[in-house]
């Protein structure tokens, strides 16, 4: 796979290093790997172009000349520009220089009841799942009453998926009745809303190509009749350079009011986003996350950017991390940690976090300028296995042993390996991946979390962008 | 409308952009490195991707450059070099008749186009004459089931159906025994959409191989991969991801109409060398068609044959 920016900068600058100043030229092919980099995440040419002119007089600063890691400076501003560009405009900071991120990125409701929301995009981009989680946001949080009409009487089944999809979220969809056209559905649809009081409407219509002008035609006239209070282009974070296109046309032809990015957790760049941005030139509003029903979140610009630079997704591991790992019992262990008090017991606590996080790849993934680390790590044959192994190696050590690793000697590892199943050099290389984290713990406890990051992740691999403020 | 029309249609945008982009750029001008540099670019906008595009602007300059060349020669040229790089992955779907039934699995990321490519395949093979039965193994997304159902009727096919949520490895066990009783010819087995970097889904898909080999060793005999070809560089992690967990064997593309771009093919098929099978490049039944290497680079290029 590609490899992250962070890495292929690195690459550049650590060569420049040795020689002390940048020059123009070197920045000249710094923004060439850029340019690179955001045509293999898929941002489309045109804006990619936009994007390094902007880039390019902020890169030129004297602060990236004179800073000592250049290429890190460098990831920042492409990053921070385009944190910009997908929010639509430079984030506010507040006082303390923390950034205050848009958060009335929600969904337009205001109008006479029912408001109507109007689905549109491409086939198979996720119109109808995203419908039926948009439906069960608006009745959970925002305690909306909520209709649903599939206008969709192409495809086989469509609209038996919404009814089905209501069912699971308990919101209402209206009946469908065979034979029936979607302008008239959209009307029927409307005037149910009306006469029963509902707060929400939405309309999810068939999948369409942009340069399909008889379907556009279709929806537009739905738009009509429904007059929308926010239309929605439901776009797949993998579209590749297509993508300018079918915002323009969509917003051209129908008017776009936000845009929803689905299948977010895949492992797509989503270089669509900026490019959908720039071109529909309306806010990205929400996206899809999971095969959940509730696996939709508002846009995050920071999430999305670094997932377009091949940053990894931090948001998303901390937010993992948060709900698998038990607070108190971290709590217990930060404190003997400090105290340079780590046993066996404790890095049997760890390993079972960390199984419970998931997935090592996936989480690997997560993970900022990791992309060397994994692949060592591949080649260490290091996954879900090796912690079970590694698991139940502690769970065959004696509880004196665990409390005091020092004891165990030649024949006890014998011990071990028999009882657990495994070798005596898998004993032996849990040792001594316990003293190597054991002596980590105690420099954390002198020099506090940001050595034990660089310890970690093997120095330098963190764009300062990424790092908590 | 003929399916080339409509593949010419199809590839319409890209082609009136990439051919109408060479013509501006070689009006009465040298290949030298800027040029050469332009034409990379709208290469890419063709989602050939950044080394496809590289690789084929090199190809270029080693014979050409520094000279006047016409735009028409370039377009032929690109046409030539496109179309030697898919031909070795040309090659239709053959159903191998000594297995009864030759089971096809269809697998693809969300919305890429599975069930649909797999009702218009059915059409197609029960049109041949072949006795051809269908199992909704798609037990996840809500109504995928029904959507198969219709699918069937169409195409006058039996379809083998468990609950939605159910377990699709068993529904493909069951559907295993029941082709084999009813004699079918070929059995098509549809699956859930999964996204490549989720590992549990991937597992699940794995375990439905294992589970149909405890009925046919040799099965299945085709894992098709279906990709969406509006998908831009994504679709190499597809391919890769799917080939490990599965061993695909071979490729469709589906929606090809319209402005899709498809110039990713050619980036993978340079890179994995996989069989492209099919094309999908409108609604209807008859726009599924065998792939076909020399009239693709062709109506990419603009270049009528």
């Amino acid at each position: 796979m590609f490899d992250g920016l962070s890495d292929r900068l690195g690459g550049i600058f650590d060569k420049l290093k040795k020689r002390g100043a940048l020059s123009e030229s070197d920045v000249e092919s710094a923004l060439r790997e850029i340019r690179v980099a955001l045509l293999e995440a898929d941002v489309a040419l045109p804006v990619v172009k936009d994007f390094i002119e902007g880039v390019k007089e902020r890169a030129l600063g004297e602060e990236v000349i004179r800073s000592v890691t250049p290429g890190q400076m460098v990831v920042s501003i492409v990053h921070e520009h385009l944190v910009e560009m997908l929010n639509g405009g430079p984030v506010e900071t507040d006082a303390s220089d923390v950034p205050i991120l848009p958060t009335g990125s929600g969904l337009n409701l205001v109008g006479t009841p029912p408001v109507a929301i109007l689905m549109v995009g491409l086939q198979g981009s996720g119109k109808t799942t995203t419908t039926g989680k948009i439906a069960a946001r608006l009745t959970t949080r925002d305690k909306k009453k909520v209709l649903m009409a599939s206008l969709d009487v192409y495809r086989p089944a469509a609209q038996q998926q919404l009814v089905v999809l209501g069912e699971q979220t308990n919101v209402r969809v209206l009946n469908p009745v065979m034979g029936e056209q979607p302008v008239a559905i959209a009307k029927r649809a409307m005037q149910t809303g009306r006469l029963e009081g509902f707060d929400v409407v939405l309309l999810d219509t068939a999948g369409r190509l942009h340069i399909d002008m008889e379907l556009m035609g279709e929806v537009s006239a739905i738009r009509d009749v429904a007059k929308p209070v926010e239309t929605l282009l439901v776009t797949d974070a993998m579209t590749g350079q297509d993508a300018v296109n079918v915002a323009r046309e969509f917003n051209e032809k129908i008017g776009v009011t936000g845009i929803v990015l689905t299948r977010v957790d895949g492992d797509a760049r989503g270089g669509a986003a900026l490019s959908m941005r720039a071109v529909a030139g309306c806010p990205i509003k929400l996206m899809g996350t999971g095969e959940n029903i509730d696996a939709l979140d508002n846009f995050d610009a920071g999430r999305v950017a670094g997932s377009i630079l091949g940053m990894g997704d931090v948001v998303g591991l901390v937010e993992k991390a948060r709900d698998a790992v038990d607070e108190e019992e971290a709590g217990r262990l930060a404190k003997r940690m400090m105290k340079g008090q780590f046993s066996m017991d404790d890095m049997a606590a760890q390993l079972t976090q960390l199984r419970g996080l998931g997935d090592m790849n996936a989480l690997m993934g997560m993970i900022p300028g990791i992309n060397k680390a994994k692949k060592q790590m591949a080649e260490a044959n290091v996954n879900d296995k090796m912690i079970a192994h590694q698991e139940a190696i502690i769970r065959s050590m004696t509880k004196k042993e665990r409390k005091n690793p020092k004891l165990i000697n030649g024949s006890r590892r014998k011990r071990i390996a028999a009882g657990s199943g495994t070798s005596v050099q898998e004993v032996n290389r849990l040792m001594k991946q316990f003293k190597q984290m054991s002596t980590m713990m105690k420099k954390m406890g002198k020099g506090g979390m940001k050595s034990m990051m660089s310890g970690m992740i093997g120095g330098g691999g963190m764009p300062p962008g990424m790092m908590p403020r | 409308m003929g399916w080339l029309d409509r593949l010419k249609t199809g590839l319409g945008r890209t082609t009136e952009k990439l051919s109408g982009g060479i013509t501006e750029l070689f009006r009465g001008r040298k290949l030298d490195r800027a040029a050469l540099d332009e034409l990379e670019e709208l290469l890419i906008t063709a989602d050939m991707g950044v080394s496809t595009a590289t690789r084929l602007t090199d190809a270029l300059a080693k014979t050409k450059f520094d000279q006047e060349v016409s735009a028409d020669e370039i377009r032929a040229t690109l046409a030539g070099e496109i179309a030697a790089i898919l031909e070795p992955v040309t090659k239709p779907l053959e159903i191998d008749t000594s297995h009864k039934p030759f089971v096809v699995l269809m697998c693809g990321v969300n919305g890429s186009g599975k069930t649909t490519t797999m009702g218009k395949m059915a059409k197609l093979y029960k049109e041949q004459g072949h006795a051809v039965m269908l199992a909704a193994g798609d037990t996840f997304r809500a109504a995928a089931i029904e959507q198969l159902q219709v699918w069937g009727e169409r195409a006058d096919c039996p379809v083998i159906a468990h609950d939605q949520g159910s377990d699709a490895a068993s529904l493909a066990f069951d559907a295993m025994g029941q082709a084999r009783d009813a004699g079918s010819d070929i059995l098509m087995i549809d699956t859930a959409g999964r996204l490549q970097n989720k590992n549990n889904l991937m597992d699940e898909l794995k375990k439905i191989i294992r589970v149909i080999k405890k009925q046919d060793e040799t099965a299945p005999h085709a894992v098709l991969l279906v990709l969406d070809s509006t998908v831009g560089q994504n679709a190499h992690s597809q391919v890769e991801v799917f080939s490990d967990m599965v061993d695909v064997s071979g490729l469709i593309m589906t929606k090809l109409d319209g402005t899709a771009k498809g110039g990713v093919v050619v980036g993978l098929a340079e890179k994995f060398g996989l069989p492209v099978h099919a094309i999908g490049v409108g609604e209807s039944v008859e726009d599924l068609r065998p792939f076909d290497a020399r009239e693709f680079a062709d109506s990419m290029m603009g270049l009528s044959s």
